[in-house]
C-alpha cells in the first residue's frame, strides 16, 4: 500500500492533503521506546499544569511529586515496594490483553488472593514452619485464578463479556473482604476493629533492604517477568495466543482455539493478581483489613499498556507508575495536594500513551507516493 | 405492606433514573459502532460537578448544565483518542474513566460528606395521594419523568428518524457509510458527545435527586452497570428501560429487606446488584445468534478513514 507506484494523474489525491497517515505493517522499533517516553514527558508537563491549576506552586509540587521520592532511601524503598505488585499484575494482564482478553478486574483477583492467603495464615497461626509462606502463595495464586476463572467460564459457556464480569466480580470481592474482616476473620482481641489478628513471622516475607519496607516478594515480580518473556516471546503457546488476538479468523483457521485463549488469558492474569495479593498481606500489611490495595489492579492495566504489552517494556512502566503512587503520597504531605492527584495523573498517563501511540502504529507518508484506491 | 409496596415502586423508578440517562446516551454511542467504557468516570464527574454547584448556592439548572459540560468535555477527550488517534476503544474508555474518577474526587474534595436539599417532587394533589401508585407515578422529581422522555426520544431517533438511520448505518458498516459519503468520524463524534452529555446528566440525577450527598465512590459501579444494561436491552431503548427498572428494584431490596428485619449480611446485599448483573448478562448472552442480530457489527472496532 505504501510502496510508490506509477499512477495516472487523475488518481492522485488533492494537492491540499500533502501528507497522510498510513498504518505501519510492523510497529517501528524506535517508536516502541519513544512513544512511552513521550507519554511520560507529556504526563509530567500535564501534571505540572494541573498543579498550577489547583493553586499549588508548580515547582514545589513537581519536586514533591517526581523528585523527592527519588532522593531518599525511604522513597526508593517505597517505589520498589509498589513496583512489586504493579509489575506482577501487569505481566499477567498483558498476556491476556495480547490475546484481546480484557480482564479489568485484577483488583478483585488480588483481594481473593489476599483473603485466601490471610485465611490460611490465621487458621495455621500456631504453625511456625518454613512451608507456611509457600502454602499461602499457592492458595492465594489459586484463589486469584479461580476468581478470574468464573469470568472465563461465563465467557466460554455463555459468551458473557469478560470486561463487565471481571469488573463486577471485583466489586463483589470487596464486599466479601468487608464481610470477612468484620465477621469470621475479625481479630477476637481487636476491640471489634474490622481487621484480623496479626500474622506470625513465618507467614511474612523477609525484609530485603534496611530502613525500607521492601521485602523478598519483589523477587516474585522479577521471576514473573522472566517467565512472561519466555512464554510470550519464545514459546509456541504464547505465539498462538498472540495470533488469536491479532487475527482471530486466521487463528481459527490454524486451529488455535479462541476458548483456550480466554481461559489462559484470564487464568494467568488472575493467578498473577492473586499472588500480588499474597505479597501485600504477607508483606507491608501483615494482616487482613478493609483496605488492602490502593487500586493496584486498575493501575496495572495502565502499566501493561504503557509497557507496550511487552514483558520487558512493562518493567520501566511499573517503576513509573510506582513513582506516581509514592509521589502522590509525598505530595499530599509536603505540597498539600489531594489523593485525587495520583488518579488524575494515572488517567493522563494512559491518555497520553494512547495519543502518542498513533505515531507508533502509523506513519506520515507523502500523498504523491501513495496509490489512491478507487 | 401497602406502604412497603408504594416505597418499592416509587424508589425503583427513582433509582433507575441515573442509569437510564447514561444508558440512553451509551446506546446511541454503541449504535454508531463505538464502545465507551468510561461511563463510570463521566457519571462521577457529572455527579460531583452538579453537587458542587448546588452546594455552593447555584441553581438546579446551572448544576445540570455544568454536569452536562463535564460529561461533554471528558467524552471529547475520548472522541479525540478513538477518532483522531485511532486508539483502541477499550483502552481509551478505561483511560477517560480513570481521569473522570480522579476529576470527581478533586472536584468534590471540599464537599466530602456534605448534603443538599434534593430537587422537589412534583405534587398533583389528589393524584399524588393515590395509594401505592400515587407516589410512584404522580409524585416523583422532574428528573424521573425526563428520563422516561429521554427513552421515548432516543427510541424515536434510532428507529424513526433519518439521522438515527445514518447513525445505525455507521455502526453496522463504517466503510460502506464512508463510501457513500457520510462523514463517519463526525457522526461518531456527535454520538460520543451526546453520550457524554447524557452520562453527565445521569450523574447529576444521582446527586441532585436520588442521594443528595457527595462522597468519594458514590457512583459505585453504576457506570459499568449501564454498559451491561445496554447489552441486556439488546441495544433497544424499551428493553433497556426494563433493565434499568430491574436494577432500581435490586438496589432498593437492600433498604427494603433491612426494613423488614431479615438477618442477611449487609455486604451480601451490597454485592447483590453486581451479582444480578453477572447473572442476567450470562442469561442474555447465552444465545449467540440473538447477540449477532442485535449488536452493531462494527462495535469496538477502529475505523481507519480511507487513505
Amino acid at each position: 500500500m505504501a510502496s510508490p507506484s506509477p499512477t495516472a494523474p487523475e488518481h492522485r489525491a488533492p494537492v491540499l492533503a500533502r501528507r497522510r497517515l498510513v498504518t505501519r505493517v510492523e510497529p517501528s522499533r524506535l517508536a516502541t521506546v519513544l512513544v512511552p517516553c513521550a507519554a511520560v514527558a507529556l504526563t509530567l508537563i500535564g501534571g505540572t499544569l494541573l498543579f498550577a491549576l489547583l493553586g499549588q506552586s508548580p515547582t514545589i509540587a513537581f519536586h514533591a511529586f517526581f523528585i523527592e521520592p527519588l532522593t531518599t532511601r525511604y522513597g526508593i524503598g517505597e517505589i520498589l515496594l509498589k513496583t512489586g505488585p504493579l509489575l506482577l499484575i501487569a505481566q499477567g494482564l498483558a498476556i491476556g490483553f495480547r490475546a484481546q482478553v480484557w480482564n479489568i478486574g485484577a483488583e478483585g483477583q488480588l483481594l481473593l488472593g489476599a483473603i485466601a492467603a490471610g485465611a490460611l495464615a490465621l487458621a495455621l497461626s500456631h504453625v511456625q514452619a518454613w512451608w507456611l509462606l509457600p502454602a499461602m502463595m499457592l492458595v492465594g495464586t489459586l484463589a486469584g485464578a479461580a476468581w478470574a476463572g468464573i469470568a472465563a467460564w461465563l465467557r466460554v459457556r455463555f459468551q458473557a463479556s469478560e470486561i463487565i464480569v471481571t469488573f463486577m466480580l471485583s466489586s463483589v470481592a470487596l464486599q466479601l473482604l468487608y464481610y470477612l474482616v468484620s465477621g469470621p476473620l475479625r481479630d477476637p482481641m481487636g476491640m471489634s476493629f474490622p481487621q484480623s489478628a496479626l500474622f506470625h513471622d513465618a507467614a511474612l516475607f523477609a525484609p530485603l533492604m534496611d530502613g525500607t519496607r521492601v521485602n523478598t516478594s519483589l523477587s516474585l515480580a522479577v521471576i514473573a517477568t522472566a517467565v512472561a518473556w519466555l512464554f510470550m516471546q519464545k514459546s509456541l503457546p504464547g505465539y498462538r495466543l498472540q495470533v488469536g488476538g491479532l487475527a482471530p479468523a486466521a487463528a481459527r483457521y490454524a486451529g488455535f482455539a479462541e476458548r483456550r485463549a480466554v481461559w489462559i488469558g484470564l487464568l494467568v492474569g488472575g493467578a498473577a493478581a492473586g499472588l500480588a495479593g499474597v505479597a501485600e498481606v504477607a508483606g507491608p500489611l501483615g494482616l487482613l483489613q478493609r483496605s488492602i490495595s490502593p487500586g493496584y489492579g486498575f493501575a496495572a492495566i495502565i502499566v501493561a499498556f504503557l509497557g507496550g504489552l511487552h514483558p520487558l517494556g512493562i518493567v520501566p512502566a511499573a517503576l513509573v507508575m510506582a513513582l506516581l503512587y509514592v509521589g502522590g503520597d509525598m505530595a499530599m504531605v509536603s505540597a498539600g495536594l489531594s489523593n485525587a492527584t495520583t488518579t488524575l495523573l494515572q488517567g493522563l498517563l494512559l491518555i497520553s500513551y494512547l495519543a502518542c501511540s498513533l505515531f507508533g502504529s502509523h506513519r506520515l507518508v507523502r500523498v504523491d507516493s501513495l496509490t489512491v484506491r478507487p | 405492606m401497602i406502604d412497603l409496596l408504594a416505597f418499592l415502586l416509587a424508589g425503583t423508578l427513582a433509582a433507575a433514573t441515573p442509569l437510564l440517562f447514561a444508558a440512553m446516551g451509551e446506546v446511541v454511542v454503541e449504535k454508531s459502532g463505538v464502545l465507551n467504557l468510561g461511563i463510570e468516570g463521566l457519571m462521577a464527574s457529572g455527579a460531583a460537578a452538579a453537587f458542587v454547584v448546588v452546594a455552593s448556592g447555584g441553581s438546579v439548572g446551572a448544576a445540570l448544565s455544568i454536569a452536562a459540560l463535564a460529561g461533554l468535555v471528558l467524552s471529547c477527550v475520548f472522541a479525540a483518542l478513538v477518532l483522531v488517534c485511532l486508539a483502541h476503544q477499550v483502552a481509551a474508555g478505561l483511560a477517560v474513566g480513570i481521569l473522570g474518577l480522579g476529576a470527581s474526587v478533586q472536584i468534590g474534595k471540599a464537599f466530602e460528606g456534605r448534603t443538599i436539599a434534593p430537587i422537589a417532587r412534583i405534587d398533583l394533589g389528589a393524584l399524588s395521594e393515590l395509594p401505592v401508585i400515587g407516589r410512584a407515578f404522580f409524585g416523583q422529581t422532574p428528573t424521573v419523568y425526563a428520563g422516561l422522555v429521554a427513552v421515548a426520544l432516543v427510541w424515536w431517533f434510532l428507529n424513526r428518524s433519518r439521522a438515527g438511520l445514518v447513525v445505525r448505518a455507521v455502526g453496522e458498516s463504517p466503510s460502506a457509510a464512508d463510501a457513500i459519503g457520510y462523514p463517519v468520524a463526525l457522526i461518531r463524534f456527535a454520538a460520543i458527545a451526546f453520550g457524554g452529555v447524557m452520562a453527565g446528566l445521569g450523574g447529576a440525577c444521582l446527586t441532585l435527586a436520588y442521594t443528595p450527598l457527595w462522597a468519594d465512590g458514590l457512583i459505585a459501579g453504576r457506570g459499568w452497570i449501564v454498559v451491561a444494561l445496554v447489552v441486556f436491552g439488546a441495544w433497544r431503548p424499551g428493553r433497556i428501560l426494563l433493565g434499568a427498572w430491574l436494577f432500581g428494584a435490586v438496589s432498593l431490596l437492600e433498604l427494603a429487606l433491612q426494613g423488614v428485619g431479615f438477618a442477611i449480611p449487609s455486604q451480601l446485599l451490597s454485592a447483590l446488584p453486581y451479582l444480578v448483573t453477572i447473572a442476567v448478562l450470562a442469561l442474555i448472552s447465552r444465545d449467540p445468534r440473538r447477540l449477532r442480530l442485535d449488536q452493531p457489527v462494527s462495535l469496538g472496532k477502529t475505523h481507519v478513514p480511507r487513505a
